[in-house]
């Protein structure tokens, strides 16, 4: 078991004939993800790495192949229309790692995606790893291993740092899924912990947050009234000034300015542990899981 | 991006909103000209991208023309929030009876665009909202739809009982909603909207702020950018794809990836430094990004030591080393750095910089103990 994807995973990627898209192509296939089709338009015929078929439309793929999961890389002014083909054309679940979407396109894609009952991960987001089973994105499989921590973030790299630390100290992973930092994205906290939760393998979340929005405190509430499972939280950003990012409105809306301060508190309102640094999660961990 | 008043209103202007007419100003004479032109009392405002301008005193009331020229002198080259004010806008001063709040900013929450209006405008809105949050109304916008004119009058009808205004109100709402959209904003606002006494509604201030990720297919846009009022440093580094927020202590920070950049910075406060800027050098591993980088981290006199934190997932590390090696031979270091590297192609990366003579770790919190330290004055750990 596992979250969002496993070994049965058959992927589809958008954008395989790309700089970024044919380079983690071969990565994923490396790891053993079920890479079973390629998407770019004008290249319909072709085969990826000798192997793989291209397709000119997601919906020729998923209909050749039967892929049930699609990975974008297109560039950032297609990447709203990738994901609306790939929800169309019947996939189950859609990780855009595209950076750069306008935010206003995602405006129109999400309600586009949740009419179509597609779970969508990102955009600008390094997509998720199920250790020893299938990679979608970009995560690197070496700093995984598998095992009983679910791993959830809004970055990238900060990730990696976490996962890898945990791996050297012998802690594996279930699933970990990089939701991505843009305001508005497919994957929220809360899609992910519940999944942690009804998933049997996992038995702790590791969860990073950043400053900005309600996100991590409306999962800090879910925690507390949801979960039976052990939650260690950590925010990025204490030390960030503030009104960078987003403008005041941004906070208005929210009826708070998202500092990690406040996160933090709700994280320990919620009685999750708190990192205060990446290196702590291990410790935290460690004692959570017994 | 932030564009300045004028240039928002010009937009709003553009999309049917009234506004009093106004022209800018780099000189005082310029100044004096155009309130003579418009032989009426006038406002003359300073452009900078900062809040607060009027209590900082770059807003004034100017009766006449000669007015207008001394309180221009007094605003050209003032300091507002460290940023030096180039221009002032000189308009139309309204005559105002009452004085409403609209804005418009994409919500994470909702994941639409969400207005907010209350009547309670011209003042601080973020003091309204946290004392008094029934003053103001939130309406959600799904955008395939558009702005419906029932939405746009039930904001209308919250902001002014008389119905002529209320009418006219909802046409506001959507002219600012069609600006929005087409402009490509994450936030915009009409502060305050004034009614005159004579029973004209009028947008006395707007603001706009750009999604950055828009602006590539928004030349007209794009061009509004004002370099002169932003930090310099941070135009550089915009300028070579890297993302750069200058702050105010001494420890140099180039890591890759916005979240672990600000690990990176709370992992210095956690050790007793103080970071001396955000950098993220992204996920593409260009040697070039790390020579821009440290061109622009030395540029900062404060900076007594600098810190590297990569960990290599696309980024390769070997390609770090390289820019590292590049730079610093082209302009030798003032200040110690540290180096913490680890990930694809480590093994590499510290032999190439072993071969030049730095050293490195792949320990994250050492590596921020040790620049802590060195910033300090004081030998490394």
């Amino acid at each position: 078991m596992s979250v969002f994807i496993d070994k049965n995973t058959k992927l589809v990627i958008q954008g395989i004939t790309g700089r970024d898209g044919s380079f983690h192509a071969k990565q994923m296939m490396e790891y053993g993800t079920q890479v079973v089709a390629g998407v770019t338009p004008g290249k319909g015929g072709q085969k990826f790495e000798g192997t793989v078929p291209i397709f000119n439309t997601v919906a020729d793929a998923v209909k050749a192949t039967g892929a049930n999961t699609s990975v974008i890389y297109v560039p950032p002014p297609f990447a709203a229309d990738a994901i609306m083909e790939a929800a169309a054309a019947g996939v189950q679940l859609v990780v855009c790692i595209t950076e750069g979407v306008p935010v206003l396109d995602m405006t129109k894609v999400y309600p586009f995606v949740k009419e179509k009952g597609v779970r969508l991960i990102g955009p600008n987001c390094p997509g998720l790893i199920t250790p020893g089973e299938s990679k979608v994105g970009i995560i690197p499989g070496r700093i995984c291993a598998p095992g009983p921590v679910g791993v959830v973030s809004r970055s990238g790299t900060l990730t990696y740092e976490v996962v890898n630390a945990l791996t050297k100290a012998g802690i594996g992973q279930s699933t970990c899924v990089g939701i991505g930092g843009d305001p508005i994205n497919g994957t929220n906290f809360i899609d992910c912990l519940a999944a942690f939760e009804a998933d049997p393998k996992t038995k702790a979340v590791a969860m990073m947050g950043e400053i900005g929005g309600t996100d991590e405190q409306e999962a800090a509430t879910f925690i507390k009234e949801h979960m039976t499972k052990p939650v260690v939280g950590f925010i990025a950003g204490q030390t960030a000034p503030p009104g960078r990012r987003m403008g005041h409105a941004g906070a208005i809306i929210s009826g708070s300015a998202g500092t990690a301060a406040e996160k933090i508190e709700s994280f320990k309102a919620a009685g999750m542990g708190v990192a205060q640094r990446p290196v702590d999660f291990v410790e935290l961990i460690k004692a959570r899981l017994g | 991006m932030n564009i300045h008043e004028y240039q928002a209103k010009e937009i709003l202007r553009g999309y049917g909103v009234n506004i009093p007419p106004g022209e800018v100003a780099t000189t005082p004479a310029q100044a004096e000209a155009i309130a003579t032109k418009y032989g009426t009392a006038v406002m003359v405002k300073a452009q900078v991208h900062a809040g607060g301008r009027g209590k900082a005193g770059g807003v004034k009331f100017c009766k006449t023309p000669a007015d207008a020229k001394e309180k221009a002198t007094a605003i050209l080259g003032m300091q507002i929030k460290g940023l030096t004010v180039e221009k002032v806008l000189v308009t139309v001063a309204a005559d105002i009876g009452s004085e409403a709040y609209v804005g418009i900013i994409v919500d994470r929450a909702t994941k639409k665009p969400v207005f907010m209006v209350s009547a309670a405008g011209g003042i601080d809105i973020e003091q309204v909202a946290a004392e008094t949050p029934e003053k103001i109304l939130y309406v959600p916008v799904d955008v395939r739809y558009g702005l419906p004119t029932y939405d746009a009058m039930r904001m209308g009808f919250f902001l002014y009982d008389d119905v002529k205004l209320a009418r006219a109100a909802g046409k506001i709402m959507q002219q600012l909603y069609a600006a929005f959209m087409a402009s490509g904003c994450s936030l915009a606002e009409i502060n305050p909207l004034v009614v005159t006494p004579q029973g004209e509604l009028v947008a006395v201030d707007g603001k706009m702020v750009i999604d950055d990720n828009e602006l590539d297919r928004l030349p007209a846009i794009a061009a509004l950018r004002d370099e002169s009022s932003e930090e310099p440093s941070e135009v550089d580094a915009r300028n070579a794809n890297l993302t750069f927020i200058k702050l105010d202590g001494n420890v140099g920070c180039v890591v890759n990836g916005a979240g672990l950049a600000m690990a990176t910075m709370d992992l210095v406060k956690y050790y007793g430094g103080d970071p001396a800027n955000f950098l993220d050098i992204g996920g593409s591993s260009n040697p070039e990004k790390v020579v821009y980088a440290l061109r622009i981290i030395t540029a900062d006199p404060n900076v007594k030591a600098i810190l590297f934190n990569i960990f290599g997932g696309i980024t390769r590390t070997d390609d770090v080393a390289n820019g590292i090696v590049t730079a610093t031979k082209a302009n030798p270091l003032k200040v110690p750095i540290v180096i913490r590297l680890t990930g694809t192609n480590e093994e590499i990366a510290m032999k190439i910089l072993t071969e030049n003579g730095f050293s490195a770790s792949s320990d994250m919190d050492e590596a921020v103990q040790k620049a802590v330290a060195l910033a300090k004055g004081g030998k490394a750990a």
